[in-house]
């Protein structure tokens, strides 16, 4: 099987924007602003209608969690065009590393509604992950999936495949000590890797500017030797055109990039914080102004690539496709005690051995 | 040092009593200095740090980055050069970044220099389960800590305890961890005096005397313990139940003299089984006083597993009154 060489051969290709841009591809009110650079119409389709589905999953899972029937949830309104145009540049061969504020980003890559209702509700249904899916569970320690996604991605490469490995993290993450090690590692080995960080203005009450000095987090990846590119987070076709050409460098062994998407975090931190201890009405307003899901809709009335009517009777299947997952969720049994100790190891030892059989002993009595 | 008629007492819940020395800390002593993620602006959050930072300045209580071993890394820097830091970790689970430089520098200063330096560092941190938290939001990681030669160990049960403990480990010249058991922040409430007073490291407290089986438990089990050995009292069992408070230095007098008395021990710990600070103390006993013993000693713990994500069985996996109330009618009828 011929092997891609493991380290770079050359100096990896220069930034493919200048380092304190933003590119942005359609303005706020729908307006196109870089025609050259505009995916074609199906691709602009496509995008929106995983927004859709993904502001609705956000949207009923806040319900949901005011009823009882969700567990404790990170939403992501607002950060949908962030998640949706970057895991929709992977294919399932490609690995997605998500922290707990990507259900947007896993399940644009797939991750089956059902599943993810079911692991938000702590159900052990949500947790194995797919066979035919590269994804990890959420993660919940922050910036640990960074170093991981580089050692999976070179694994691709010995492998000799094209794969390419995506890991996400925020503004916040991007101070462990970990990210920065691993965006090291990355360049020095060249590792097929794409780097996502989502600056949404918040690490729960910490501004991106109390987190560090850095104005524009992009250029992180200058230290390190990587291209850094800056997008604007809001705007789904720039945060797809920039991905889908960091995966394309990856798979062509040119090597990692770093893509800050500069969005907001309009909803608190989990459905249990409140963000008025931190932050004014005033500091989120202009950003609704934003919306993601706005903009490019009014981009594709205008140029008729979508009727109202085609709109109206998507948003019906997407509440249809939902309400049908949540019933196949809903009848996922509840776990049995004796599953705390399963999936310790392959051959559980005896003392676990030992301790399910207590667990058991104590569910009969 | 217990609260007398003369000194005004409050109200106060566990995160009320330690956020009432905090405060006293930061008026006292203008080198403590308090840091972490989300302590400034929001107060911590679960309150711990509330309304410090517009106290005493965004100079003394401050927000850090996101970055565990840069606040204990730089914990060691600030404590070497002459402050008293007390830093955040917002979650015990959430200490492991920062392992390398608590094992490898936090306890190690005093040795290494031959005492020339010394580090006077609190590190407190909410621990363990009991209240449905997300993923490893729920650790027990205090027997990696004790296992860390110079680093102490302190884990309150009580908001009393919590406020005279905490004042005491920042006073204390030596590097400190401070456990607070989620579980007790709110859900305990007791008169503790408004005053700045000290309960000693290394000493623990008998919460119930009683001649037939000694309860040994610290941190969210005490409760547990107590409601046990409420339940075996009312049997015409008579529990002692002993709460260490500080697992390093440990009071080993308080244990063993139990223990000479009842003949019977039961440790109770949400940590995993396996390597726990409860084997150590198993260790101990069975070394000092195994010949007052009449009947093996029994540990009450979590399992060899992940604590569990999974909301409705996670009560299941922590240790409740009913499972230490079975261990020590197995103490009793060996
Ligand atoms: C290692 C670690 N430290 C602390 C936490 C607690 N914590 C959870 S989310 C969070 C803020 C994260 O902010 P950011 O990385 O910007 O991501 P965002 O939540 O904005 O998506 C913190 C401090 C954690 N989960 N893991």
């Amino acid at each position: 099987m011929p092997q891609p060489p493991f380290q770079a051969q050359a100096a990896p290709a220069a930034a493919p924007e200048a380092p304190d841009e933003t590119l942005q591809l359609i303005a706020p009110d729908g307006t196109v602003t870089r025609p050259d650079r505009l995916p074609d119409p199906e691709t602009r389709v496509r995008l929106y209608r995983h927004m859709r589905r993904v502001r609705h999953f956000d949207e009923r899972a806040w319900v949901l969690y005011r009823t009882g029937r969700m567990g404790v949830f990170p939403p992501y309104g607002g950060m949908e065009a962030s998640q949706v145009g970057t895991a929709a540049a992977l294919t399932p061969d490609d690995w997605l590393f998500p922290t707990y504020r990507d259900t947007g980003a896993a399940l644009t890559y797939g991750l089956p509604l059902e599943q993810t209702i079911a692991y938000w509700r702590t159900s052990p249904h949500g947790w194995a992950m797919p066979q035919n899916l590269k994804i990890l569970p959420f993660y919940i320690p922050i910036a640990t999936q960074y170093p991981q996604a580089v050692g999976a991605a070179l694994a691709e490469r010995r492998l000799g495949t094209r794969n390419v490995a995506m890991a996400y993290i925020g503004d916040g993450g991007s101070s462990e000590g970990d990210f920065h090690e691993a965006l090291n590692f990355a360049g020095a080995l060249n590792a097929p890797c794409v780097f996502i960080l989502q600056n949404n203005g918040w690490a729960i009450s910490v501004p991106t500017h109390t987190q560090t000095r850095a104005r524009n987090l992009a250029r992180r990846a200058d230290g390190y030797g990587l291209p850094g590119v800056r997008v604007d987070g809001n705007d789904v076709l720039a945060t797809y055109q920039v991905t889908r050409e960091a995966v394309t460098r990856a798979r062509n062994g040119e090597g990692p990039t770093l893509i800050e998407t500069v969005t907001y975090r309009v909803k608190p931190h989990t459905v249990a914080d409140d963000p008025s201890r931190y932050r004014s009405e005033a500091d989120t307003a202009g950003w609704d102004a934003k919306d993601p899901l706005t903009r490019l809709r009014t981009h594709l009335l205008q140029e008729g690539l979508l009727t109202e009517e085609e709109d109206h009777a998507f948003a019906r299947e997407i509440e249809a496709e939902f309400e049908a997952a949540l019933r196949v969720a809903d009848s996922f049994p509840e776990p049995t005690p004796a599953e705390i100790v399963d999936h310790v190891f392959a051959e559980p030892t005896p003392q676990l051995v030992r301790q399910r059989a207590q667990l058991l002993a104590e569910e009969q009595a | 040092m217990t609260a007398t008629a003369s000194q005004s007492t409050k109200t106060m819940t566990m995160v009320a009593a330690i956020n009432d020395a905090l405060a006293l800390a930061l008026a006292r002593d203008p080198a403590v200095h308090i840091f972490g993620e989300d302590v400034g602006v929001m107060g911590g959050v679960f309150r711990a740090t509330d309304g410090l930072q517009a106290r005493f300045g965004v100079e003394r209580v401050f927000d850090t980055p996101l970055a565990e071993a840069g606040i204990v890394g730089m914990g060691i820097g600030m404590g070497l050069a002459g402050l008293k830091p007390v830093a955040e970790i917002q979650f015990a689970g959430f200490l492991y970044p920062a392992l390398d430089q608590i094992l490898s520098h936090l306890g190690r200063y005093r040795h290494r220099t031959r005492s020339r330096y010394h580090l006077p560092m609190v590190v407190r941190a909410p621990y363990g389960g009991g209240v449905h938290t997300p993923e490893q939001h729920a650790d027990s990681p205090e027997a990696i800590l004790a296992h860390t030669p110079g680093v102490k160990v302190v884990i309150p049960a009580t908001p009393h305890d919590a406020k005279g403990l905490l004042l005491a480990a920042i006073e204390d010249p030596d590097p400190v961890f401070f456990l607070e058991a989620i579980k007790l922040y709110r859900s305990v409430k007791e008169e503790v005096p408004e005053t700045y007073y000290t309960t000693p490291l290394g000493k623990a407290r008998v919460v119930t005397g009683g001649d037939d089986v000694t309860v040994i438990a610290y941190g969210g089990m005490v409760e547990v313990a107590q409601k046990a050995a409420e339940a075996a009292r009312s049997h015409g069992i008579g529990v002692e139940v002993i709460d260490l408070r500080t697992l390093v230095p440990l009071d080993t007098e308080t244990i063993l003299s139990s223990v000479v008395k009842t003949g019977r021990v039961v440790v109770v710990t949400e940590a995993p089984r396996t390597g726990g600070f409860h084997s150590e103390i198993a260790a101990t006993i069975a070394e000092e006083a195994i010949e007052h013993l009449q009947a093996p000693i029994v540990r009450v713990t979590g399992f060899d597993a992940p604590y569990p994500p999974f909301t409705s069985i996670e009560d299941v996996y922590r240790p409740n009154p009913v499972r230490v109330a079975k261990a020590i009618r197995q103490v009793l009828s060996y």
